[in-house]
This record gives structure tokens, C-alpha cells and sequence, in this order.
């Protein structure tokens, strides 16, 4: 059978061969030394996409995913309810089949919508700029770092503890990468002079909300830079990063519309302060005008970048997570100004209902007294991992083990995409224990 | 035209763009007030004006199912639309990245056999499919060579070299690594200076990234002779792997002597670019640099798969394992194509660009006259000489439906243009093509006003970038309008 893929007739090729002027197709690897230009390969027998597609829908299977199981998982993943209006435009193939849009009178789709998503991201984080996006959280949350130090002329940051350990992992690699240092503090310790910014994440990896105030002056006393991680759902009902002194702020832009999807693509929000526009990692797009005077959208502050400035630039980031942007920007747009707020409130008060029902079981104590939104830590009276076991085989996905850093804790999330009747049942089997 | 608008001018109070289910738990009491927000000023729009918007937009895009789409370097090939459907089985889309292991042996099958492909496509030993995009795959390979040069006390070791035509991901990934950057000349006809190699190649130098083919679209014949040169001299050999489309499924990396290559799924395996991402970079390497792969990596053991460290990982360079949903689609498209499968691949790729190369040579300034391989760059200083530059050309195509190749790189080609045809599209799309750039030439000559001015036929004319990065407009704003 012929290929799907492969257009070109056997007399397309002969013709073409012809006008080259070469006897056989492997006479244009000449080039290639003789001896590594027949390798072998070891690869299954293809198959069509009948076949694979039943293969691959068998494998799926064997997942157990979450529209057969409730979950109370979240740890920098997180599931919300995506409206449909978002996969029918990210799936409309001139967005998702096109480049980084290098030639902007044919890109305008893809420029202006991520002028849009921009101008949400400002909206929504109250920050004044925006990039176009960058990979996930915790490789914005590094350019974050970075850039305070190009900014500050410093070569340490500081993470707060109760950063997510995988987003402090993650800026330490980048960091160390240009020779620069992590220092990992608690909160309530003096603050180096020789730090160039403070990392925070709000609400903490453990899910209570931190006193960014406080946080953001102590950076600011010692000219540090304060970069905020945040979570963008939770904006929709809690004091945005712009309004608390962030310089910067960054998120995982996966809640806004895009699935859970084993963790990857995600998204990385990175926005902060105009005055750092020039120094900001990523694509950004601006608003202009054509020759006639009509507005359109370009790739702006180019000189910034990797493929002008080489060596000079302020990061390597090229291609990124455009149409997770895409998917942002929809989802901001569709629920809106009542529709944000209203999903941040479903979770707050759900995960409210199940840390107060939780609380009250025998055994069961919530490891801190602070606000939260919608992710707490509950000690448990046994092992977690035992305790997710038993809810895995009565069809739930419990929170995150985290023993490790506090004996027996439980890390529970709760969305607008869990019941009461969801709910009801976790706290019914953890009485079990 | 409908687009000449903002989310904010169809913006009402009142609207919105989706249905939501009411509370069904007693509420708790709010936390303190300093803790929440006042205003909260997003777009009001209902479904069906949201729709429209966003389709309007949609509309003034070009992608690949829009129309050919040669852009250099870039390996714009058709994006088979089931594996779009794959990616979103609720079997993978549906799952947490952090759900036990045992929950999702099935995803973890699908990464451990794609690490395994990919490691047999580019005979290494080893594959991280972590990277989330080529430079983040780059920056892991680079990461790793700092990592194996101090595990062996060779603390000397700070210079990257590149050569001249190499993407400006390469020097600005080392310089994100620490290193130095070393520039390695290219020669007369486009290969590796070897005089230039030899003198940059010290005791300093740490690894050669070298894009093979090269950004010129040309296979080095030394390639071997460089590879030696560089071991040699203690330094490892790092492939830019965004051009191996070129041999795939015929060459090996492994057997061209490479310590590391970083592929583009979003390119070589057909997934789809969305505009500037997902992508997915994974990184392949040789046993020497195996126990330093950025970390979790999928190992079998027995009939399960889970996830492991390696012995002396860089360690976490992204959240969680990598684009995933990307992977899938990768995956399929390994298995519908298999290894015969992906040799016609390539082949059909240099049968394309060469073709293209032939049959435009009459009209365009060919610097390196011979065989290329899954791209051809020309040089626009033929029609420079009569006032049209390649933006020129470029604009005009798009008047003509096409999208434009790359211009202006690789760098040490004059006006350059970048054409790169891929093997999913058909000699009567090339020979449109051909025809297009054909009358280009000859407007070039008598009628370079059409060329000054074009595009004529796209939303926008030719936009202002100097006013754009003079006065950044990067944003709306909306006036506050109290709690909702």
C-alpha cells in the first residue's frame, strides 16, 4: 500500500530524478562516508491506523484515568473542568499546524491571539507584562531567578521551603547551570544581602497561603527582586501577585484549559514589572499598524532572543507552548470575569467541606491551622501510601504522600471537578482507618 | 473585518461563555479580606460571540493543512490527524502525572518504547524524553557535558564551539550551561573549515555542537575526520539534531561518532508546532554520557515500567516527565512508518529539496552548488543587485498562498533563503512552488515595485516592527468594574 504521508508517484520520481540528473534516489547521499550510510534499524513492523489505533486505545486502557476515577491529586498538576469552546478552537488546524509566527501577514491568527493571552495574563495577575509563554512553571520560575540575578548583578537566589521541592529542583539545575547559587531558607529567616530575589509560591506547595506582604518587603529591603509563583485559578478570588509587590510572577498555566495529560504540555505564565520588559525571557508579541495604518500584531523585542542575539540573549527558549497559550487565553475569555471567580470559590469551599468533614474523623488532623484554597495537608493514622491503596481499589486517587516531609501527611486537592457525593465517599473510607 | 477588535470591545456585564454547576456543599466562611481580591477584570462574552472571535482569528492564520509550508530548518510536515485523536484518549490525556505508577503502566509502556525507538533511531545507548522542546533539549545535552567533564576532574574544559551557520539556540543554550563560545569557520563549499577546527579545538574546549546536515542543508563528507579530531582532543560531539530529517531512518548519529543529540518530535516525527509549541526535545546519548541524563527516565523491569533516576543525573529540568501528549502522537508515527517506513522518509525529503534545487538554480543565487540534502539554501543577492532583497521575495509568496521559507539564515549566506519541502508534499506542489518563485524572479527584474509592496492578498500589509519595539503595545487593559 502506499504511504498517506508520502504523495510522490513512482513516475512523479522518475521525472524528478531525471531533472536532477541522478540515476537513483541513493545517489544524493553521496555525501555521506560510505560506511555509516546503510545503518540498521530495529523497529516494530508498521502498521495502519486501524490497527494502531485499536493498539493504542488498548494501552490508554490501561490507565486509570480520571473521568473513571475521582482524584484528589494536585501537587502542580491540577484537573478543572475545561469548557468545550476551548478544544474547538486550539483544534482548528490553521492555529495548531502552524510555526512561531516569523511571517506576521500570514500569522495574524496566532500574533493577536497571543496578544490576547497577554492581556489576560496581565488581567489576571495584575502584573503589567507578559510573555507569550514559556514551558511550565518551574523552568519560568528558573528565568525568573535569572533574570533577578542579570538584574540585581547578584549570583544567589533564595526559595522559600515551601516552594513545590520539583520547582526548587528545577531552579537549582537551571541556576547552577550558569554558575550561579540556590539557598533554600525558611521563611521566617533573615534574608542575605546578597540574594537577588526571593522565591515564594502562593498559595505554598503544602496549600496554605503565605503572607506575601511581608515576603515581598523583605526582598525589597535588600534590593532583591521578589518573584511570585502562583496559581492562576486561585486569582480567580485571591489578591493577585501585581497587587502583593511581586516583580515578577510566574504559574503553570495547565488549569486554564488544558488537561492534566500525564503532566506535560503544560504551560509557563511569566509576567513582572515593565521596567524588566527588556530583560524578560520569551516571545512577546506587540500591537502595530501595516503600511496602510491598519492595526495588526508582530513578534516584538526581538533583540531579546536567541535567534537575533545568539550568545547575548536572555534565554535560549525558542519554540514554546504556544497553543497551551491558546488553549489560557480561551479559557480565560469563556468563563470570564463571574466564571473564574465562581470555579475559584467551587474549590475553596469544597476543599473546605472535605478538610473540615476530614478533621473531624478520628485519627485525622489538618497539619495547619492558615487559610488555604483548594489544597491541605491532613495527617493521617497510618501510612498514606496504605491509605491511598485502599481508596485506588474503591475507585479514587488520593492526595500526595508526603511522609516524607511530615510523618504520616497527606496532600488532598479538591476542584470544582469533585462532588460532594466524591467527597462523602473519600471521607467515608478514610474512617476505615 | 471582524478581527480589527479586542476581547474587551465584545465585552458586556453579564455575559459568559459557558454554563456552571451551583455550590453542592455548605459554603465556609471566607478567609480574611486583605487575602482577596477586589476586582477581577476579565472579558464578559457569551458562547457564541466567543466563537466566532476566535474562529475570525483562526482564519488569518496559515498552518500546514492551509498549504505548503517550506520554512527552513523548521520541517513543516503534514501532522496526521489521528494522532491528534490518540493524544486525546482519555487514557492519556485523563491522567495525573503524579498517580501511582502502577495506575499508568500503560503511558509508561508507551514512554520506555518510544525512549527505546528513539535510542535505536539515533544508535545511542540511552534517551530522556524530559526536554520539553529542542533548546530545552540542548540545554540538558550541554548540562550533561559540564556534568562529565567535572565527574572526571577535567575542570579546563568552559568553550563550546559552534560553527557559523549554527541556530542561535546553540550558543545561547551553552552560554545558559556556563561555557564560552568558540566559532568554527565553515569553508568554501560549506563544510567544516578543518584549519579552523584544528586551531579552535583545545584542551579548553568541552564539546563541538554541530548541527548535522548543517544549516547549510549540506552533509559534511568529513564528518568522520571531525568526530576523530574532536575525541582526540578530549572534547565531546554534540548534534543540533533539528535536520534529521535528512537521514533518518538511514544514518545513525551513534555511527558518525556523537556523545549527544537532542531531537525535535515537533519537526522529525511529525507532531504538529501549534503555532510555537508543544513541542518535545528528547535527549539521545552515548554510555559515556548515559548516568548523567536529566532525570526521570522510564526503566523495565520484569513486566513494570517505572520511573527512575539516573546515577549521577543533572537532575530535573522540567515539572514533570516531558510533553507527554506530544510523545504520543511521536510514538504513532514510529509505529504506522517503522524502519522502512522512515528511510523513504528522508529519502523522499532530499529527493523534494533537490528537485527544488535544480529547478530553481536558473533563477536564484545557488552559494554551494551540489548536492544538498533535506533543505537547499539559495541567496537572494541576484535580485539584491536590482533593489529587491529577499523580504521581498518572501512577501510575495505570500500573495501567491505559500508560506516563505526561512530568510535571513543561516547567517554567512547573503540574503538567504531557506527551502525546505519536506517529503509529505508532492512534486505538483513544488512545481507551484517553483512557478511562484519563477515569476518572482522575473518581477524581480521588470516589475520590483510588486515585490516592494507585497503582500497584496493577506489580512495586513507589511507591519511596523520598529514602531512595535519602540512603543511596546503588548497589552489591553480594562477599567475596573467592582467585585462580580
Amino acid at each position: 500500500m502506499p504511504s498517506p504521508y508520502l504523495p510522490n508517484t513512482d513516475a512523479d520520481r522518475r521525472t524528478m530524478l531525471r531533472e536532477i540528473g541522478v540515476g537513483s534516489i541513493d545517489e544524493l547521499f553521496e555525501d555521506i562516508p560510505e560506511k555509516v550510510r546503510h545503518a540498521e534499524f530495529k523497529l516494530p513492523r508498521p502498521l495502519s491506523e486501524l490497527e494502531l489505533k485499536k493498539e493504542l486505545s488498548q494501552l490508554a486502557g490501561c490507565n486509570a484515568n480520571l473521568d473513571n476515577y475521582a482524584c484528589f491529586l494536585g501537587a502542580g498538576s491540577y484537573r478543572h473542568f475545561i469548557p468545550s469552546t476551548v478544544e474547538h478552537v486550539i483544534g482548528r488546524s490553521e492555529f495548531y499546524t502552524a510555526y512561531t509566527p516569523y511571517q506576521a501577514e500570514a500569522s495574524q491568527g496566532t500574533l493577536q491571539t497571543t496578544y490576547e493571552y497577554q492581556s489576560l495574563v496581565c488581567q489576571l495577575t495584575g502584573m503589567e507584562v507578559s510573555n507569550a509563554g514559556m514551558y511550565d512553571c518551574s523552568t519560568a520560575a528558573a528565568e525568573a531567578a535569572i533574570m533577578a540575578c542579570i538584574i540585581t548583578k547578584r549570583r544567589k537566589v533564595a526559595v522559600s521551603t515551601t516552594v513545590n521541592p520539583t520547582y526548587r529542583d528545577v531552579i537549582g539545575t537551571y541556576v547552577k547551570g550558569r554558575s550561579l547559587s540556590i539557598e533554600t531558607i525558611e521563611l521566617g529567616s533573615t534574608l542575605s544581602s546578597d540574594c537577588a530575589c526571593l522565591v515564594v509560591q502562593q498559595p505554598n506547595f503544602l496549600g496554605y497561603l503565605e503572607e506575601m506582604e511581608a515576603h515581598a518587603q523583605k526582598a525589597h529591603d535588600i534590593g532583591a527582586l521578589f518573584v511570585a509563583i502562583v496559581d492562576p485559578i486561585s486569582l480567580g478570588m485571591f489578591k493577585p501577585p501585581g497587587q502583593y509587590g511581586a516583580d515578577v510572577a510566574v504559574a503553570d498555566g495547565q488549569p486554564l484549559g488544558n488537561p492534566v495529560s500525564f503532566g506535560g504540555p503544560g504551560l509557563g505564565i511569566f509576567a513582572c514589572r515593565r521596567e524588566y520588559l527588556r530583560q524578560m525571557p520569551g516571545r512577546i508579541v506587540g500591537r502595530t499598524v501595516d503600511v496602510d495604518g491598519r492595526p495588526g500584531y508582530v513578534m516584538t523585542l526581538v533583540t531579546r532572543e536567541q535567534y537575533i542575539r545568539r550568545e547575548r540573549a536572555t534565554s535560549n527558549i525558542c519554540t514554546s507552548e504556544a497553543l497551551m497559550a491558546l488553549a489560557a487565553a480561551v479559557y480565560l475569555a469563556t468563563l470570564g470575569r463571574k466564571g473564574l471567580k465562581h470555579v475559584a470559590e467551587l474549590c475553596y469551599h469544597k476543599a473546605h467541606y472535605a478538610a473540615k468533614r476530614i478533621a473531624e474523623l478520628k485519627g485525622y488532623s489538618l497539619v495547619f491551622s492558615k487559610p488555604f484554597f483548594r489544597e491541605f495537608a491532613v495527617r493521617c493514622p497510618v501510612a498514606p501510601s496504605q491509605i491511598n491503596r485502599a481508596l485506588f481499589n474503591k475507585g479514587i486517587i488520593g492526595g500526595l504522600d508526603i511522609s516524607g516531609m511530615i510523618d504520616n501527611a497527606m496532600l488532598l486537592c479538591v476542584t470544582e471537578m469533585n462532588t460532594k457525593q466524591e467527597i462523602d465517599k473519600l471521607v467515608e473510607i478514610l474512617r476505615g482507618f | 473585518m471582524s478581527h480589527h477588535y479586542l476581547l474587551p470591545k465584545i465585552s458586556q456585564p453579564g455575559k459568559i461563555g459557558c454554563s456552571l454547576p451551583a455550590l453542592d456543599v455548605p459554603p465556609a466562611e471566607l478567609p480574611p479580606g486583605d487575602l482577596l481580591r477586589q476586582e477581577l477584570e476579565l472579558p464578559e462574552v457569551s458562547e457564541v460571540e466567543l466563537m466566532r472571535y476566535f474562529i475570525a482569528l483562526s482564519k488569518l492564520n496559515y498552518g500546514v493543512d492551509t498549504g505548503f509550508y517550506p520554512l527552513g530548518s523548521c520541517t513543516m510536515k503534514y501532522n496526521p490527524k489521528w494522532h491528534e485523536d490518540i493524544a486525546k484518549l482519555s487514557g492519556f490525556a485523563s491522567i495525573h502525572p503524579l498517580q501511582p505508577g502502577e495506575s499508568v503502566q500503560g503511558a509508561l509502556q508507551l514512554m520506555f518504547e518510544l525512549q527505546e525507538y528513539l535510542t535505536e533511531i539515533t544508535g545511542m545507548h540511552a534517551t530522556s524524553l524530559v526536554p520539553i522542546a529542542g533548546a530545552h533539549g540542548e540545554f540538558g545535552g550541554l548540562l550533561m557535558v559540564k556534568a562529565y567533564h567535572q565527574d572526571r576532574g577535567d575542570k579546563a574544559r568552559k568553550k563550546i564551539l559552534l560553527t557559523d551557520s549554527s541556530h542561535g539556540t546553540n550558543p545561547a543554550s551553552a552560554v545558559m550551561c556556563g561555557f564560552e563560545i568558540g566559532v568554527v569557520a565553515s569553508d568554501s563549499e560549506g563544510n567544516v573549515d578543518m584549519k579552523s577546527l584544528e586551531s579552535a579545538m583545545d584542551e579548553e574546549v568541552a564539546a563541538l555542537t554541530l548541527t548535522m546536515p548543517t544549516t547549510l542543508g549540506l552533509f559534511d563528507p568529513r564528518m568522520l575526520e571531525i568526530s576523530e579530531l574532536v575525541h582526540e582532543r578530549g572534547g565531546l560531539l554534540g548534534a543540533d539534531g533539528a535536520n534529521l530529517n535528512a537521514f533518518l531512518g538511514r544514518v545513525k548519529f551513534g555511527e558518525l561518532g556523537y556523545d549527544y543529540v537532542q531531537l525535535n518530535l515537533h519537526k522529525t516525527f511529525s507532531t504538529p508546532h501549534g503555532g510555537g509549541g508543544p513541542g518535545s526535545g528528547p535527549v539521545c546519548v552515548r554510555e559515556n554520557l548515559a548516568d548523567f541524563l536529566p532525570s526521570p527516565l522510564v526503566n523495565k523491569n520484569g513486566g513494570t515500567y517505572k520511573f527512575v533516576s539516573p546515577a549521577k543525573s543533572i537532575g530535573r529540568i522540567a515539572n514533570f516527565h516531558g510533553n507527554f501528549g506530544v510523545m504520543c502522537k511521536a510514538y504513532a508515527y514510529i509505529r504506522s512508518m517503522g524502519a522502512a517506513g522512515l528511510k523513504e522518509v528522508s529519502e523522499e525529503a532530499v529527493l523534494n529539496a533537490n528537485y527544488l534545487k535544480e529547478k530553481l538554480k536558473p533563477y536564484y543565487h545557488l552559494p554551494y552548488d551540489r548536492t544538498c540534502m533535506h533543505e537547499v539554501v539559495f541567496s537572494g543577492r541576484r535580485q539584491k543587485a536590482k533593489g529587491v532583497h529577499t523580504v521581498d521575495v518572501a512577501k510575495r509568496l505570500l500573495d501567491y498562498g505559500l508560506h516563505p521559507p526561512t530568510v535571513y539564515f543561516p547567517l554567512i549566506v547573503d540574503e538567504a533563503l531557506m527551502i525546505e519541502p519536506t517529503e509529505t508534499e508532492s512534486k505538483k506542489t513544488l512545481d507551484a512552488f517553483i512557478e511562484a518563485m519563477k515569476e518572482i524572479a522575473r518581477d524581480a527584474e521588470e516589475n520590483p515595485e510588486v515585490l516592494h509592496s507585497a503582500p497584496h492578498n493577506t489580512p495586513v500589509k507589511r507591519l511596523d516592527d520598529v514602531r512595535a519595539a519602540r512603543n511596546p503595545d503588548l497589552r489591553w487593559e480594562m477599567r475596573s468594574q467592582g467585585v462580580g
